[in-house]
Parts: C-alpha cells; structure tokens; sequence
C-alpha cells in the first residue's frame, strides 16, 4: 500500500469536524450571498411561464381588496360607520398577505427545492429565510400603494407610529418564519401539513381587525377574556401595530368616527414579539431535530 | 499525517415506509402486512483517510456506497457513530449535481458554487474554465430540466472539479459520460489528485480505481468488507475473474487506455 504524503502545503488550516454541521439561522444570514443567489432564483421561478409575471401579486391582494371593500364597505354598510374604510382593510391586507405568502411558500420551501437537499451540504433553513425574504420583497410596491393613498387622505403620523408599525411588521415577520420553519420540516415527512396551512390561512382573514374595526370586538367582549385571547394572537398585533401607523393618523381626532385601538399597543406588541422571538428559537430546534432525516426521506 | 476523513463506527438505518395514507395503513394493518420495514444502509462502518489519500469505494449495487459518501458530504447525518472531516468538501454525489431545473445552467453554477463555499469573484473567474470543460456549448443559458442527463452531469462534475476543495467525492461520474467525457474526468481527477486533495472516488470499472487511487475499500451490504491496497480489493470483488462478460472487459479498457 503506497499511501501517498500531503503536500504540507495542501493541508488544510482547519479542524476536524462533523461535515454538514451548518445549519442554524445565524449561518444563513452569514453566507448571503449564497442567501442573495436563492432570493433571485425564487423570484424568478414564482411565476415563471406566466405572461403577467410578478404583477400577479398584485392581482391577488387587489382582487381580495376589492371584494372586501365593495362586499363588506357597501352591501354590509360599513364604509358608513367607519373613517377610512378602504385604507383600514388594505394596511391589514398588507400585512396579511405578507403573513400568508410567507407561511405557505416557506412551508413548501424545503419539497421544492429538494434537488439541492438531498444532494448538497448548505445550511437547510436558507430555503424558508428565502421564501420569507421573497414575501417580504413582494410587500414593497403594496407598501408604495399604501404610502400613495394614506397621503391622499392626508396622513400625519407621529415619530412614535413609525416605531409602531415596524414592531407590527417584526411581530409578522418572525410569527411567519418561525411556523414556517416547523412546518417546511414536518411538510417532508407529510404533505398534509401544506393543505393544513392553506386551511390556516382562511382563517386568519376573520381573525384580525381588517374587515372589521376592532372596535366590534371591543363593543362584544370588553373587559372579557376573549378579547384577550384575540389580542394574544400575533397577526392581529402586527396588523393592529400597522393601523397605527398607516390607518390612525388618517383619521384624525375629530372624525365622527374616531379611531378606537387597544390599549398598552406597545406593552402588548412588545411582550408578544418577545413571544414569537421564543417560537422562533423553539422552531430552531425542532428543524434541527428533523433536518438529518431530509435527505433520505424527500 | 494529518487526518482528512475520520468514519468511526457508522451506522446508517433507513426506514421503508409501505403505507402513506390512513386508508392505505388501515388496509395494510387489516391484511397484518407489514406498515413499514428498516434496512441497514451502512453497518458499522470505520476507516480513516488521510489528506491527500486517494480511495476508491467500490461494491454492488445497494451496497451504501452512495449513502457513505452523503454521509461523508454531511448530506446525510449518521445514527449513530462519527464522522469527522477536515477542509472544504466538493463533489458529485449519485451520478448528479444538486441542480435547479428551472435555472439556466450559467445560473445553476453561480449557485452550485455558492453552496461549495465560492464568492461571486472565484466563480466569476473560474467560469470561462468550467464551461469549457463542461462544453455544454449553447445549452449554457438554457434551463437545466431540458439537458440530457450527460449533459447535466458534465456541468455538475465541471463546477465540483473547479471548485476549491480539500476533499473530492466523486460518485460514478464515469456513469453517464460519453467516452471522451470520461478521459476528460480521469485527466482532470489526475490533477485533484495531483495537488494533494483526498480524492473519494466511486466506480465500478476496476481499470480506473487501479489507476485512480492508492486505496480500495469494498462495501458488502453496507459492511465494510475490504481496506487496503486496489489490486487486492479488486481481486477481493472478482472483477478482475469475470473475463468472459464483455462489459467488464469494455469496462476495464475504459480505465486502462487512459
């Protein structure tokens, strides 16, 4: 046996490791360009094939826009009893459409793209930061609608509604990666879990204040504990958060119809991101537990 | 001697799973067939390579060499038992790269390279040198779902083989290439080689281990069954008995005349 000596100049300057051992958040954000190189091809293979390309997320917020405000505004009269109506349902959709793109594409994330899975090393949870980045790049021209009609009514928010609606937008953003996160993992081992985040989905349109003002909810359960437990849910924070900043300040205080918000918004807003920051470490570790398994059963 | 892949006692279990539906697990369970079965892909398995050793990983089909080697790449995580690696690892694994099919080929190297650790500047100036070897000619900008297999395996050996690396997996690249593919991956696998990188390579053409490596390990239903010099390994597989089937003469010339 002539085994052959390395070159000394070849060895390697590096220890003896577990290979693949790469996974973990904090190793996403460290290689990003490879991050970058996965955000580009998502954004060009989501609608790849079809003629109206990219504007087709715009076509689904505004078709749903539309419905809500022509369905909900005037055949369930509540343009009449609110300041702004349209403007409250589409800062809520903004940030509902960003929970739900986030939540379903990431889940999917880790089955599509399983050709790289199965065959190289890189750390698995680029795939869900990839969607959610994906998602969040999607928001941008809703947000530059948004910034356009808010100050055609004549906006004027305080410094302090900014910080708002950046704790809303964060509370989202973590929420969504986090259930992202655990399901792209379980949706290896079951495709169910796609179909159950589709039915998830349905849901949290009634489960937010978008195509009713929250003061509904407190008119019905003030002082209860449902309105506690509606105001624990992450997405009505965040899109809560946001009116804050987007919807509120076009209200003004003397409207007939003032704008009626939760109190502690940022007690509440705060503590609750503190909560899906946990969710997110918790996901962490279960992905971690399920990733050895991916390449063998995907 | 410095240590460049460390396998200690590796185990590796898969679980076959019959049934994916309730209907399909109700039914199974009523008949009393069995729900799912376990196999040993990798059994106990251990050597060390040092850096710059090359080691030909020979056996049948569905003996775990493939499952080995994603072992060795962290694709695949152990059940139980270590394995340590030291350095970049690059490589092929199964006959094919981890490719995007609805990405052009040039896009699919970016991103191949940026998974086997190269920044956009490396790849950028290692391009002209991949695409060449790979000499998928005008196919470059065209999606990598619509290559021939050859074709996608030629890019794939290409990015690997340019790619900074300190260990080599080559997994039956020899598999799906035309001929002169083939001498093209020989010379180029001379060359990694040559600059002292751990070369892992998978084959079923002895003449090529022969020249290839230095070391022949022999998986045997995921058993390690041989360790030591290529001559005897191959002996050890009665490759070299089976005279009169003519692929494994048409096998062993492919390695021999180059």
């Amino acid at each position: 046996m002539t085994t052959q000596v390395a070159d000394p100049g070849r060895v390697p300057d590096a220890p003896l490791v577990a290979p693949g051992d790469n996974g973990g958040l904090h190793n996403v954000f460290r290689q990003r360009y490879l991050l970058r190189l996965l955000v580009r091809k998502e954004l060009q293979a989501r609608y790849q094939g079809s003629v109206l390309g990219l504007l087709w997320s715009y076509v689904l917020p505004l078709v749903r826009f539309l419905a809500y405000f022509l369905v909900i505004g005037f055949i369930f009269n509540m343009t009449r009893g609110m300041t702004n109506f349209a403007i409250h349902i589409f800062t809520g959709l903004v940030m509902v459409h960003y929970f739900t793109e986030t939540f379903s594409s990431g889940t999917r994330s880790i089955v599509k793209n399983k050709g790289l899975v199965r065959k190289m090393s890189l750390p698995r949870e680029m795939f869900p930061v990839a969607a959610m980045l994906v998602s969040a790049y999607h928001t941008i021209p809703q947000l530059v609608i948004l910034v356009v009609g808010v100050a055609l009514t004549g906006w004027s928010p305080e410094p302090l509604d900014f910080a708002a609606g950046l704790l809303g937008f964060s509370i989202i953003a973590v929420f969504g990666m986090g259930l992202a996160l655990i399901f792209s993992a379980a949706n290896v081992f079951f495709k169910d879990f796609q179909n159950i985040v589709q039915t998830f989905t349905i849901f949290v349109t009634w489960s937010v204040p978008m195509i009713y003002p929250y003061d509904r909810i407190a008119d019905l359960f003030e002082g209860t504990w449902v309105e506690q437990a509606y105001l624990a849910n992450p997405i009505a924070n965040g899109v809560i958060l946001f009116q804050q900043l987007f919807w509120v300040p076009t209200v003004g205080p003397d409207a007939e119809y003032p704008a009626v918000m939760p109190d502690h918004l940022f007690t509440r807003g705060l503590i609750v991101l503190a909560a899906c920051l946990v969710l997110l470490a918790v996901a962490q570790w279960i992905f971690t537990r399920l990733e050895g398994k991916f390449a063998e059963r995907l | 001697m410095t240590e460049s892949i460390v396998v200690q006692d590796v185990s590796k279990r898969f679980t076959m799973q019959y049934t994916r539906t309730i209907k399909e697990m109700s039914i199974a369970a009523l008949r009393r067939q069995p729900l799912k079965d376990t196999f040993l892909a990798v059994n106990d398995v251990s050597f060390t390579a040092h850096q710059g050793e090359s080691i030909g990983l020979m056996g049948l089909n569905g003996s775990g060499k493939s499952t080995l080697l994603k072992l060795i790449s962290g694709v695949m995580k152990p059940d139980t038992g270590k394995v340590l690696t030291r350095g970049r690892i690059a490589g092929l694994i199964a006959a094919g790269a981890g490719f995007h099919h609805q990405l052009t080929g040039r896009e699919n190297v970016f991103l191949n390279a940026a998974i086997l650790g190269m920044s956009e500047a490396e790849t950028k100036r290692k391009f002209d040198q991949i695409v060449d070897f790979a000499d998928v000619g005008k196919f470059l900008d065209t999606p990598v779902g619509h290559y021939s297999s050859g074709m996608s395996a030629r890019l794939g050996f290409a990015v690997a083989a340019f790619a900074e690396s300190d260990i080599f997996l080559a997994d039956e690249v020899l598999a799906v290439g035309d001929r002169p593919f083939k001498k093209k991956c020989m010379a180029r696998m001379q060359e990694i080689k040559a600059e002292g990188r751990t070369l892992f390579y998978v084959s079923h053409s002895p003449g090529s281990v022969r020249k290839m490596c230095d070391r022949a390990l022999v998986l045997e239903k995921g058993v390690l069954a041989f360790d030591g010099p290529v001559a005897e390994g191959i002996r050890f597989l009665k490759y070299d008995t089976d005279n009169e089937d003519d692929e494994t003469i048409a096998d062993d010339e492919i390695g021999a005349d180059i």
